[in-house]
């Protein structure tokens, strides 16, 4: 786990909320899913063991960096606290979820999307980037998850 | 060869909030379906009970468990568990024991007791389960139900409003059914005022969970035909297939869907009543009444178009119109659905099919649907779980 960046700033471990899902790049975050050698299926999560494709009998996998962008699918939100193991900051604050479509991979992936977008800033087919930010926050560290943000050229205030 | 077989004794107990051992209500529901029948206990030949989880051990044998409650008296037993499709396996494990010929006459039973408040995932870390982690990001069942929701609004142009006339339809159905736990008359006022869950979805859109018990007889043909019952409701088709792969919706409790980049997507729920309806030889266009599984007001209209009773898009031009009332073209959820009973998984399917077959006999009261020849059941759970079911007179 890498905690190299932070002391400067004074601020606390910035550690991935689930260890091995992203890349922790920062500026191009991307999540980390695996293709399946033999088809080329794609998995996000990364499949572990056996090919899921019923007309492929793959078993090995190769790690790759999802597309960072996507398009809006459909889009929603939180008003009331989710249950554990969700932590919430209290007093909780709604938060705004979307499924983005990855081209290249066929795939849609849920995400929450960064503070400040609600849902009447959204419309499916919206370009949407992943982002880095925080999950929840304890003592000893900021949990960092991946986020959809909307790209800038939308302008979507 | 005939694949049907008949309905003979249908009962439920009725569903709430009432706090006490499941068992209690599958036995007060199997009690109410042997008198219904005619069918004595001790002639019962299987028990396939649906089992439910929240109750411990005498719930994952959930067969035997109603079987000893009864009083043991000799039947084979048989548990199902297949989410919200645990009902329906119960039925077609009851189905395959009749046509194979092991037993003549069947009862099916499903109950459950269900705790106050969120379903939560089991505790622990445990970032290898989907559950967890999908819950670990804040993701909660309603958040599935308003993605659904939403991409109606995007791609059909539905509205709230539609959504509340959805609930407003179904409260009217659940008014006139002794069985529903919930029966008061709602406006679309009341459903626009109810608290925002999950935008689009406000609490009265979002169905509860609730304790209850349903159980059914059933019998070979011959069964029937022997204890002067011909003109007993008849099990047509049983559909409990699972998805093929890709899935081309986001499916609780995944944070992604599969990629569709080497395969095509497919929609699991459109899948499921295709089986259905080739079983039965039955067409979309023969049905005269739906039970869907409403957990969502908005994914009331999705099952309409997957049980290609509408055109994709269509179906809140259908429930504008009336249609989808008691009295009109295409009546869906004349129990009240799921807005008025709230979810008792293992006993939700075997409800749908208790309500269609008082339809289909002409014994639904306030809420009979006129001339009801087919019925059409559809619901679906977790982890490819789902089932349709197709009665017919």
């Amino acid at each position: 786990m890498s905690e190299e960046t932070n002391a400067a700033a004074g601020k606390k471990t910035r550690q991935p909320a689930l260890e091995g899902w992203f890349t922790l790049n920062e500026d191009q975050p991307h999540l980390i899913g695996n293709q399946c050698a033999s088809c080329g299926t794609y998995y996000f999560p990364r499949a572990k063991n056996f090919c899921k494709n019923p007309a492929c009998d793959g078993d090995q996998f190769d790690d790759v960096e999802l597309s960072r962008t996507g398009k809006v699918w459909s889009f929603t939100n939180a008003e009331y606290k989710p249950p554990a193991p969700y932590v919430a900051a209290e007093p909780f604050v709604p938060f705004t979820i979307a499924a983005v479509e990855l081209a290249k991979e066929k795939m849609i992936v849920l995400g929450q999307v960064v503070a400040g977008v609600n849902p009447s800033d959204l419309k499916a087919g919206m370009e949407m980037e992943l982002v880095l930010d925080t999950l929840f926050e304890d003592e000893a560290a900021e949990h960092i998850t991946w986020k959809w943000k909307p790209i800038a050229s939308n302008d979507y205030e | 060869m005939s694949n049907d077989i008949a309905i003979l004794g249908v009962g439920m107990h009725p569903w709430g909030k009432w706090g006490r051992n499941f068992t209690e209500y599958g036995v007060k529901a199997a009690r109410d379906a042997l008198a219904d029948s005619g069918v004595a206990w001790k002639d019962i030949g299987f028990v396939s009970g649906a089992a439910t989880m929240r109750c411990g051990y005498p719930g994952y044998v959930a067969g035997a468990t109603f079987a000893q409650a009864l009083g043991w008296q000799g039947a084979e037993v048989n548990t199902s568990y297949a989410a919200c499709a645990s009902g329906s396996q119960a039925l077609a494990a009851a189905r395959s024991k009749i046509l194979s010929g092991a037993c003549d006459v069947a009862l099916v039973v499903g109950a459950d007791t269900t705790p106050k408040g969120f379903l939560a995932p089991q505790k622990g870390d445990r970032p290898d389960d989907p559950d967890w982690v999908r819950f670990r990001l804040g993701i909660t069942n309603p958040t599935y139900f308003a993605l659904y929701a939403r991409r109606r609004m995007e791609m059909y142009g539905d509205s709230q409003d539609d959504f509340a006339l959805v609930k407003v339809k179904n409260a009217e159905h659940g008014f006139e059914n002794p069985n529903a736990r919930y029966r008061k008359k709602f406006s679309a006022d009341d459903v626009a005022a109810s608290n925002m869950v999950a935008d689009p979805l406000r609490l009265m859109d979002i169905c509860a969970t609730s304790d209850g018990g349903a159980a059914l007889v059933v019998s070979s043909l011959e069964y029937a035909r022997k204890i002067g019952r011909v003109d007993a409701v008849k099990v047509a088709a049983i559909s409990t297939v699972t998805p093929i792969y890709a899935s081309a919706v986001i499916e609780m409790p995944d944070i992604a869907t599969d990629s569709a980049a080497v395969v095509d997507a497919h929609s699991f729920r459109a899948a499921l009543p295709v089986k259905a309806y080739e079983e039965a030889g039955i067409s979309p266009q023969d049905v005269s009444v739906a039970e869907v599984y409403d957990l969502s007001t908005a994914l009331e209209l999705d099952w309409m178009e997957d049980l290609q009773l509408c055109e994709r898009g269509q179906a809140a031009q259908l429930v504008r119109d009336g249609a989808t009332r008691v009295g009109g073209r295409l009546p869906i959820n004349p129990s009240g659905g799921l807005a008025c009973f709230g979810e008792a998984v293992p006993a939700q399917a075997i409800a749908q099919v208790c309500e269609l077959t008082w339809q289909l006999r002409g014994q639904a009261g306030a809420r009979q649907v006129a001339g009801a020849q087919v019925g059409i059941t559809a619901n679906q759970g977790l982890f490819g779980h789902g089932s349709s079911v197709i009665l017919k007179r």
